[in-house]
This record gives C-alpha cells, sequence and structure tokens, in this order.
C-alpha cells in the first residue's frame, strides 16, 4: 500500500507504547454467566429512562426494563432472566453514586419471545428507526448517544456520507480490532442498515492502518454492502469526529457544529453491529465487546460482557491481576476515566477497562512552560493549547474563550507531549466550566 | 479443578492503590530535562572543535561557565527560597553555561565567565521568573553586556590551530604577537567590517575582500579554522548538532533555514549589485556568529514564537536586522543583537500569528 492511499488529518501525536499488543490476538470471548447485574439507568446521553419493572419481578433476558423517556433517551433491557432486586445506588463512572436496576440471575439466561426480525432491503426507514430506538441502541464509542436521534438527522441538514468509526486511536483497546475481524459481516451489515435509515450512498469504513488483518476481514465483503473500507494513518486522535471526517472526506465541521454540519454522520463500528442484531435478529442491545487489559492483567483480552456485569467480575473472568494497579480506567487511556471503585458496572459505552501499574499511575508535578510547542504541533484543533492552560493558570477565562477554549475536543493530545507534565486537560476543563457558568 | 480451586488462584485487586486523576493517563517519556540534556548533547560537536581549534583552555572556559551558571541559579533559588536541587536539575542553566562559553573570546579570563554567568541566570532569567519567563535569550543577554562592558577583552581573538601548520604550538596567543599570513587579530567579518563603505560601487572596493572570501578560506571557515568565539568557528559541527536538534524534534527547522535563508539573500543582493559593500553570501553564512545563532540561539524555545507562522516571522527578523548590522552597522557581527531584538517582539508575535482553530468560521455581524 502506498503512503498516498493511508489517509489522515492534521496535528495529533502518536504515542511512544500503544498497549495494543498485549490483547490484539485474544479472540473475543463470551463471559460466563454471574450471579447478579447491575444495569445502569444512565446508559445514554439525555434524559434518563423510566424503570419498567419493579423489586420481586421476574425477567427474562432481553426484556425491557427500563423505557425511554422522551426522544434524546434509550431503552434498557435485561441482559439475563432472573429476578429484579430493587433499585439500588452504585458507584457510576463518573464518581457519584447513581441508580441502577439490579438483577438476580437465575442461571438460565432464559431469552423473552424475540421481536421480529426485520428484512431491511424491503423495510421503510421509519420501521427502523423504530426498532433501533426499540432496542435501545446508543453509540458504543464512548459518548453513548442514543442511534436513533443520530440516525434522524433535522430536515435542514443534508446527509450524504455515513462513516463506520473503525479507527480505535485509543491505546491499549483492541475490541472493535477484534469484532471487525471476526464479524465483519455484522458491522458492514449494520452501516448498510444505517445507510438505509440516512438514505446515503457514501458509506466509508475508516481503520487504522495498525489493523491490516480487520482491514482485509472488512475489505473481503465491503464491496457487496456498498462500502468503501478508508486505511488511516496510525495517529491519535484518528477515531475523533471531526478528524476522521477531515481524514475521509477532506470536509471540515465547523466550529462548534456537529457532523451533520459537514453532510456526516459518524457511528461506530459496535453500533452497527448491535444495529445488524436489533434488525436482522430482533435482539435489543445487552451486552458488548470490551477489552480488558493493562500490564497489570494476567490474561488481557476482549470479552463479551453483559451489561450490568461488575468490573471487579470482569477482571476476575481475565484471570485477575498480577499485581495491585495503580489506575482503573473505564474506556482508553487518553480520553476514558479513573474510577476509584472496582464495583462500577460496565455499561453500554465500556470499550475498555485497563488496569495501569502504579509506576504508570504518577501524578507528574509540573514545571513551568517552557513554549516548546509541542501542544500547538500536537493539537488537532489547531489550538494553543500553552497559551490557553497560562490564561487559565492567571484566571484569565475571557482570554481563554477568545482564543476558542471552546473547541478544545480534551483529547488529551497536549498533554501527553508537554515535557512539563502541565494538566492542560484540566486547564481547559476548567476553562470550558467557567466560560458555560458565566454565560448563564 | 472445582470452582473454588479456581477461584483461589486469581488475584483480585483490592484498590489500595487507585490514583484518581484527569485524562490522559499516559504521558510521553519525554521532560524538560531530557530536552535540556538533548540539547546539551547537539552542542558537544561545535564544543569539540572549539577545543581543537582553540586548545584545552576553551574546555576550561565552558566547564567553568557552566559551573558558574549552575552555581549563580542555585544561589538565586536560595535566596528566592525556590527549591534549588530541583531546579538546577532541569538542566537549563548548565545549557545557558554552555551556550555563553560557547559565544565567548577561547582566551577570555575566568572572571569574565563569572559576571557573564550572573548576567545570564540573574538578569536573564531568574528576574522574569525562571525557566520558561524569561523574554531574552539569557545567554545572550550575558554575551551582550559582556560585549558593551568589557568590549577589548571580548574582541581579542586568539588564533586558531591551523591545518596548514604542523605545529600548533601558538594555540593561546594574542592579537599582538600572530602570524601574518592568517587571519589573525581579527574575524573574517571584523577584516570585512574595516573595509566596507557604505553603497561603495567601484570594483576595487571588492578586491579588499578578496584576501577573506576565496575558495580556500571559505574551506577553512566552513572546517572551523578562523578567530572567533569558541563555538561558532567550526561550521561543519555547528551543522551536525543543528541537524541532530532538528531530527530529535527539539527545534523548529524554520528558524534556522528561514532566517540563514534571508541574510544569503539581502547579502546576496547587496553583492551582485554592490560588490563593494558586501562579500558573498556563502561567505556570511559561514562567518561569524550566524550558524549558531541560527541553530542554538534564535531556536531557544522559550524566547521564539510558539506557532510555526511565527517563527518564520521571526526568523525573517533575525536574518534582516543581521545583514543590515553586518554591512552597515558599526559593530562587524549583529546576530546577537538581531536575535535580542526580535526576542522582544515574541508576545507581538505570537500574536499576529495566533493560528485559527479546526474548522474557524467567521462570526457575522
Amino acid at each position: 500500500m502506498s503512503k498516498k492511499d493511508i489517509l489522515t488529518f492534521d496535528g495529533g501525536i502518536h504515542p511512544v507504547s500503544d498497549g495494543k499488543a498485549l490483547s490484539c490476538n485474544a479472540p473475543i470471548t463470551a463471559a460466563p454467566l454471574l450471579d447478579k447485574y447491575r444495569v445502569l439507568l444512565s446508559e445514554n446521553v439525555g434524559k434518563l429512562p423510566k424503570p419498567v419493572v419493579k423489586a420481586g419481578d421476574l425477567v427474562k433476558k432481553y426484556q425491557l426494563i427500563a423505557e425511554a423517556d422522551g426522544f434524546v433517551s434509550a431503552n434498557l433491557h435485561s441482559p439475563t432472566s432472573g429476578k429484579v432486586t430493587g433499585i439500588v445506588d452504585v458507584p457510576g463512572p463518573m464518581g457519584t453514586l447513581i441508580p441502577a436496576i439490579e438483577i438476580e440471575a437465575d442461571g438460565q439466561d432464559e431469552p423473552c419471545e424475540p421481536m421480529p426480525a426485520i428484512d431491511w432491503h424491503k423495510a421503510d426507514v421509519k420501521e427502523l428507526l423504530k426498532r433501533t430506538a426499540d432496542a435501545g441502541l446508543v453509540g458504543m464509542g464512548g459518548a453513548a448517544f442514543p442511534t436513533h436521534v443520530k440516525l434522524s438527522p433535522p430536515p435542514d441538514k443534508t446527509i450524504d456520507t455515513l462513516i463506520l468509526n473503525g479507527a480505535e486511536c485509543e491505546p491499549y483497546l483492541t475490541a472493535d480490532h477484534r469484532l471487525m475481524l471476526e464479524q465483519p459481516e455484522r458491522v458492514l451489515e449494520g452501516a448498510a442498515i444505517s445507510a438505509k435509515i440516512l438514505n446515503v450512498k457514501n458509506v466509508y469504513i475508516g481503520v487504522e492502518a495498525n489493523k491490516i488483518d480487520a482491514i482485509e476481514a472488512l475489505g473481503r465483503r465491503a464491496a457487496e454492502f456498498g462500502i468503501k473500507v478508508a486505511t488511516l494513518k496510525v495517529q491519535y486522535p484518528q477515531g475523533s469526529e471531526k478528524q476522521l471526517i477531515m481524514a475521509i472526506t477532506g470536509r471540515k465541521v465547523p466550529t462548534g457544529g456537529l457532523p451533520m454540519d459537514a453532510g456526516c454522520v459518524v457511528q461506530n463500528v459496535g453500533t452497527a453491529a448491535a444495529m445488524t442484531d436489533a434488525v436482522c435478529r430482533g435482539i435489543p442491545l445487552v451486552e458488548r465487546v470490551t477489552t480488558i487489559t493493562g500490564e497489570v492483567v494476567k490474561n488481557p483480552g476482549n470479552w463479551l460482557l453483559k451489561i450490568g456485569t461488575p468490573v471487579i467480575k470482569a477482571i476476575e473472568f481475565a484471570g485477575g491481576v498480577t499485581a495491585e494497579p495503580g489506575k482503573l480506567i473505564l474506556g482508553g487511556p487518553m480520553m476514558g476515566f479513573a474510577q476509584k471503585s472496582f464495583e462500577v458496572p460496565v455499561a453500554k459505552n465500556t470499550s475498555g477497562i485497563l488496569l495501569l501499574p502504579v509506576e504508570l499511575s504518577m501524578n507528574y508535578g509540573s514545571t513551568g512552560c517552557i513554549r516548546c510547542g509541542r501542544c500547538v504541533e500536537g493539537c488537532p484543533m489547531n489550538l494553543i493549547p500553552c497559551l490557553l492552560g497560562n490564561a487559565v493558570e492567571a484566571e484569565r477565562f475571557d482570554l481563554a474563550a477568545q482564543n476558542h477554549v471552546m473547541d478544545c475536543l480534551e483529547c488529551g493530545s497536549c498533554a501527553y507531549v508537554c515535557p512539563a507534565h502541565r494538566p492542560l486537560v484540566q486547564h481547559m476543563r476548567r476553562a470550558k466550566a467557567e466560560i458555560r457558568k458565566r454565560k448563564k | 479443578m472445582s470452582e473454588n480451586e479456581k477461584n483461589s488462584e486469581v488475584m483480585l485487586p483490592t484498590g489500595s492503590e487507585l490514583v484518581l486523576s484527569s485524562s490522559p493517563h499516559l504521558s510521553s517519556p519525554d521532560s524538560v530535562r531530557r530536552i535540556m540534556y538533548k540539547v546539551l548533547l547537539a552542542l558537544v560537536p561545535a564544543a569539540i572543535a572549539g577545543v581543537w581549534f582553540f586548545g584545552f583552555y576553551a574546555l576550561v572556559v565552558m566547564v567553568v561557565t557552566m559551573l558558574f551558571c549552575v552555581g549563580a541559579e542555585a544561589l538565586w533559588c536560595k535566596l528566592a527560597g525556590k527549591p534549588v536541587m530541583g531546579t538546577i536539575a532541569d538542566g537549563s542553566a548548565a545549557v545557558t553555561g554552555l551556550l555563553l562559553a560557547m559565544n565567548l573570546p577561547p582566551g577570555v579570563p575566568l572572571w569574565v565567565c563569572l559576571i557573564g554567568a550572573f548576567l545570564a541566570i540573574w538578569l536573564g532569567k531568574q528576574i522574569f521568573g525562571g525557566i520558561g519567563n524569561n523574554p531574552f535569550n539569557p545567554a545572550l543577554v550575558a554575551r551582550v553586556g559582556l560585549l558593551i562592558a568589557l568590549p577589548a577583552i571580548m574582541t581579542t581573538w586568539p588564533v586558531p590551530r591551523s591545518f596548514d601548520s604542523a605545529d600548533p604550538a601558538a594555540k593561546i596567543t594574542h592579537a599582538t604577537d600572530t602570524p601574518v599570513d592568517s587571519i589573525t587579530g581579527a574575524t573574517p567579518l571584523g577584516e570585512v567590517g574595516t573595509t566596507k563603505k557604505i553603497l561603495d560601487k567601484s570594483e576595487a572596493a571588492y578586491a579588499n575582500f578578496q584576501a577573506v572570501d576565496n575558495d580556500a578560506m571559505l574551506w577553512k571557515y566552513f572546517l572551523g579554522e578562523k578567530g572567533g568565539c569558541i563555538g561558532e568557528t567550526s561550521v561543519l559541527a555547528l551543522l551536525i548538532g543543528g541537524i541532530l536538534l532538528i531530527a530529535l524534534k527539539l527545534i523548529n527547522w524554520r528558524v534556522p533555514v528561514c532566517y540563514i535563508g534571508t541574510v544569503a539573500i539581502i547579502t546576496g543582493l547587496v553583492h551582485f549589485f554592490y560588490p563593494g559593500v558586501s562579500p558573498s553570501p556563502l561567505f556570511h553564512i559561514l562567518t561569524g556568529g550566524l550558524m549558531i545563532g541560527a541553530f542554538f540561539m534564535a531556536t531557544d524555545m522559550v524566547t521564539s514564537p510558539i506557532t510555526s507562522t511565527g517563527c518564520v516571522v521571526f526568523a525573517v527578523g533575525c536574518g534582516v536586522i543581521t545583514s543590515v548590522i553586518r554591512l552597515w552597522g558599526n559593530y562587524p557581527e549583529g546576530v546577537s543583537f538581531s536575535i535580542l531584538f526580535m526576542n522582544a517582539l515574541v508576545p507581538l508575535i505570537d500574536r499576529w500569528c495566533s493560528q485559527r482553530p479546526f474548522g474557524y468560521v467567521r462570526k457575522r455581524g
């Protein structure tokens, strides 16, 4: 493959060690059944769904347990069969206690009557959209935005391109890689269904060049679904929506805008696979592929986990640890969230469970900016992070706003490369919070 | 194997070591200290050349000036109540010390180095708040300060070891007792400075330059056999270090390229139209402090612009001022002044060359 065929964006970084070798050769393994699941109610961006079960109710696998509350919300289904023991407060991924539906498994894992399969070639868009909503699909790449909302852009926006995000630019994560490699047709069919809903002809699937086997696997089947496979340069954050759209279509999402402002919809490959299940098999979203990895995990790998699985159990599936971890991260190491409790349940957007060793978990003391400009070079949004950091340190949020801090993706490229180890992402978050507060 | 046995083998984390922090959770292994050490490494070729051409005393000057600078930094931190070891360990004072030494004449007395060290570290750097906060290149602040205060000492140029002569005996000789056949008692630029006339169009004027601007002499300048400061003599050694800096991504290549390019274009034009005013552009590139200035001084991260566009503006500015001083100024050399002057403009350049964010749309109204 010539260099010209590899697409990319301007800026970004390439982490020295990406940790993918730990788990990229481990096939997806179904997790054993647990005796208890705690399904978080806040599985989606938007309003929390309303529980439709109460303590003592018997539920089957795939049965609706919470109903979308309004348009920007998503249904929740039971990951297994058993008894609802109640709605309990559990540690959530953001560090607060949040409500979850606790289900005691009966060990049968017995499914309820499935939704009827739909022949999507013949079905109309409304029916497909309704199924998307019924099955509780949300963006599985991290944001957990309800998929049916994403696939119903306002009528004044012209969408002509669907991009499947298989970049998986986060170090350590290999869940999407394995999914594309092992089940390419599931991903591609879901993409074709989404393309039909959006009525677009240009469908791309963008994959970073470090997943050559997945690119080949997709390439063998892509043409029959009318999909083009785009090979992307291994560069973080290649999987950020705006950067992905730029790399593949050359279009720039206007500042403050959404992908649809550039005529694009971007969907995670995991979401596409879940779309296939929902439409062709009538199965709602209750499990996902998650990478359980890190230097201290005994058997790093990729697991098919039911939502509601406590993280500690997931770690047990992977053989436990070889040393006490210094950090527990949900998601990848660049944008994931550090956790303080191993009781956090796996959610629809938990792409990875990462345990970093103590040596990698130190909080570096930061020193003054030496204006080396590496953050400027690394910023995919073309900002000047060091000066924004200075503005925040001086509490000059007006200056930060003037210099476009609101465009920051919080991708962490600047903080990664900073030789002075300045906490630039915290500075950006602080500036954004302050600016939002003052606008009110 | 029973279920219990299986479980007993699994070691589960307790969470006793868990750290909470904001993303990103990975960090580049590079640090300020590593950057400084890499810069020191890139200076080694030129330092070796300095010792080769000017003898052991050049090494003494370099080592002692570095120690003085680190000492000055330690003393300031002690007086200001800052952590001493933490500050000097970043290596920036050592870099400043080596750069300063390389910008001093090879025969400079050590007490001058001491004054220079305090000028660099105290006046050039710490008074503004330490590393990262100084508007001017500390080594250049010291060099210019010394040049103005002690002009005689700062312009006394020992003869370099010659490739022609087998006898390197007269290594630390002063201007008064040097052989006549080499460019002694002055740098090549100094020679030119005494003969230049403003806008002299005569061919005869050009003949004045011929003694110092010919192929044989240019080769010597390239290799390093010319009068000058310890570190600025060998263009070859500086190029090796400079390319190392670019390869290690420690400097923006635009700065040396645009700086040297600008000097070449301006002196080239003047040389073409008024050969009596300027020797060839190659002469200008190979002599004086242009190489060390363009690769090591103008590229100082702290005192150069942050964006690439800014770096181009900055470097072209340095090139223009250097050329103007060299061609028409009272001083034979203008590199130090031009960089310091452009240092002062960096905040403005940063503001002018601020870049637009990805997907920027101009707001209406």
